[in-house]
């Protein structure tokens, strides 16, 4: 068996003069859960477009499922894409997409029938499923939309910020369904701005900027880059009003209270914590950002 | 709850066209101002034709036998004419990418729409037929030039719902290829479709005698009255298949061209 499901070194893409991506070398082993994370504009749906043969790549070797990426009709019966953007139907109803979408991945009538009740059933749309989808809410609409990559399993799931316009309970619902799958086999690949997510859900992250990956590890090695704890600095009404990363030891936490002591208004109340993928985030990007504007 | 994993499994092309098929025809029937007009067109121009224009054109009254096949083939375009919309809708709309990445010839979303467009014309060409034989349009056909005639127009609405299909691919977005479609719709009227080219000025009539067109409405309006042919009937099936084959090759090579593109 190979190790890594999904492979890129040295890819490159560039739209006109912009090069979005500029050099980026990941890999992805079989079976776990990958999440990228990036600023609006990094690259992260370009990547996802290349590696599911979208689009085609300016340089570098990609490998999907261990075949090269042009050879495209071998990637695709290894993956399966829920895009940014609603790939769904929307003047046929939802049952109808999903067994249209049955029948096209090789189902016969029967089964694509009893896979799209089922479907409706885990996403919570069988009440609306003989509505057309042209009636449906967004939330709804990108339920049914992840329901449609999830017909029948490949080996490789591609999800674009897959929980974007889903409710608290939809969300959790979907987080236990990826684990399920990834549990299954299913190598995740997954992209997202909400950094719990990535958090709770991922083996391995990557931050891309500026067309690079500024940092890759898991959840807990991307929390010790930045180093220690962060103090939080509270108003009376408990709203924060700086944060400050600290350092790890007693004594470097010991110096900035003394130091916030002197400058703090009156009856500010301090709070210690550890980093969350927060602040590793910020970090991450905004020192991207100031390199490349020198 | 979990489906299998099944990696290597994929629909058969004939499944995988039969879906597309099934698909677009389910748009049509739902698109219901765009059945509509494509039902209420034919009885209008056959209206108008016949009763308005009729009498000034041909006041035996027998312009009907006349105009018939002009009419089937300007509804024919008008209708084959939604296909550039309904293909141009699919490729701005994201689920293309979802067909695209799937282990499918997804070209076949294409000839769904032709297929669709092909039914619905056939049946819009009925009503005109069906309408024509009410207002006293008397055909001399027999079954053999009847089949030969319903063969030519069906090679007419493939050929030309395929250069429509590559219209609706090169565009941007659908109201650019109904747009691009419009420019279409009026060669019918530059041909013998609705007056003989001998009524026209020397130099439109050398257009509208060197135009696919006519060489079609003179081999259909033979088949079907008996007027004379000649050479018609190769010139109307060799403009079809040329056009048919030439917009096949465009919409394939507009519609994988824009595949890794995006
Ligand atoms: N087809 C295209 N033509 C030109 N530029 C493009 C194209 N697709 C993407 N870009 C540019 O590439 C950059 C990266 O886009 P991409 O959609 O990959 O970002 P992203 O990381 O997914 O952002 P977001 O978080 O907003 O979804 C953007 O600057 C975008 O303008
Ligand atoms: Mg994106």
């Amino acid at each position: 068996m190979m190790t890594a499901a999904i492979e890129m070194k040295g890819l490159r893409k560039a739209f006109g003069q912009h090069n979005v991506l500029d050099g980026i070398d990941l890999s992805v082993p079989a079976g776990s859960i990958f999440a990228l994370l990036g600023p609006n504009g990094a690259g992260k749906t370009t990547i996802i477009n290349i590696l599911s043969t979208l689009v085609t790549p300016d340089s570098g070797s990609v490998r999907v499922a261990g075949h090269d990426i042009t050879e495209k009709e071998s990637v695709k019966r290894s993956i399966s894409l829920t895009g940014q953007f609603a790939a769904v139907d929307e003047v046929l109803t939802a049952e109808e997409n999903l067994r249209m979408i049955g029948r096209l991945s090789g189902l016969t009538k029967a089964e694509a029938r009893i896979r799209a009740a089922e479907l409706l059933e885990i996403f919570d749309l069988t009440a609306s499923a003989r509505k057309r989808v042209k009636t449906f809410s967004g939330g709804m609409r990108r339920r049914l939309d992840l329901a449609l990559s999830l017909v029948v399993n490949r080996p490789i799931l591609f999800l674009d910020e897959p929980t974007t316009g889903l409710d608290a309970q939809s969300r959790r619902a979907l987080w236990d369904h990826i684990r399920q799958l990834a549990r299954n086999g299913v190598t995740v690949f997954l992209t997202t701005q909400y950094l719990e997510e990535a958090d709770q859900l991922a083996d391995a992250i990557a931050v891309i900027a500026g067309g690079r990956v500024v940092a890759e590890g898991t959840a807990d090695q991307l929390k010790s880059r930045i180093g220690g704890e962060v103090v939080e600095l509270r108003d009376q009404q408990d709203e924060i009003i700086r944060e400050i990363p600290a350092g790890s030891s007693i004594r470097e936490v010991k110096k900035t209270i003394d130091e916030l002591v002197l400058t703090a208004p009156e009856g500010s109340r301090i709070n210690i914590r550890r980093p969350s993928m927060e602040d590793v985030f910020v970090a991450l990007t905004t020192q991207e950002r100031e390199e490349s504007a020198i | 709850m979990i489906a299998q994993i099944k990696p290597a499994q994929s629909a058969s092309v004939g499944a995988t066209h039969a879906v597309f098929i099934q698909r677009s025809i389910l748009h049509s029937v739902r698109n219901t101002e765009a059945l509509i007009m494509a039902i209420m067109l034919p009885i209008m121009l056959m209206l108008l034709f016949t009763y308005v224009f009729g009498g000034a054109l041909d006041p035996g009254g027998n312009y009907v036998n006349y105009v018939v096949p002009g009419i089937i083939l300007l509804c024919a375009g008008f209708g084959s004419s939604s296909a550039a919309v309904d293909v141009a809708g699919d490729m701005t709309n994201g689920i293309i990418d979802r067909f695209r990445t799937m282990p499918i010839r997804s070209m076949s979303v294409i000839v769904g729409h032709v297929i669709a467009s092909l039914a619905r014309n056939l049946v819009a060409t009925a009503v005109v037929f069906g309408l024509a034989l009410l207002v006293g349009f008397r055909p001399s056909a027999g079954f053999v030039e009847w089949l030969a005639a319903v063969g030519v127009i069906t090679l007419f609405i493939l050929a030309i719902t395929w250069l429509y299909a590559a219209i609706g691919l090169v565009a941007g977005s659908p109201s650019a290829a109904s747009g691009y479609g419009f420019a279409l719709l009026f060669l019918p009227y530059l041909s013998s479709a609705f007056v003989p080219t001998h009524t026209m000025p020397a130099w439109l009539r050398g257009v509208a005698d060197n135009q696919p067109i006519t060489p079609i409405i003179e081999t259909i309006r033979g088949l079907l009255t008996g007027s004379p042919i000649h050479d018609s009937a190769y010139w109307a099936v060799g403009w079809c298949a040329l056009i048919l084959a030439g917009s096949y090759l465009w919409a394939s090579w507009s519609f994988h061209r824009k595949a890794g593109r995006r």
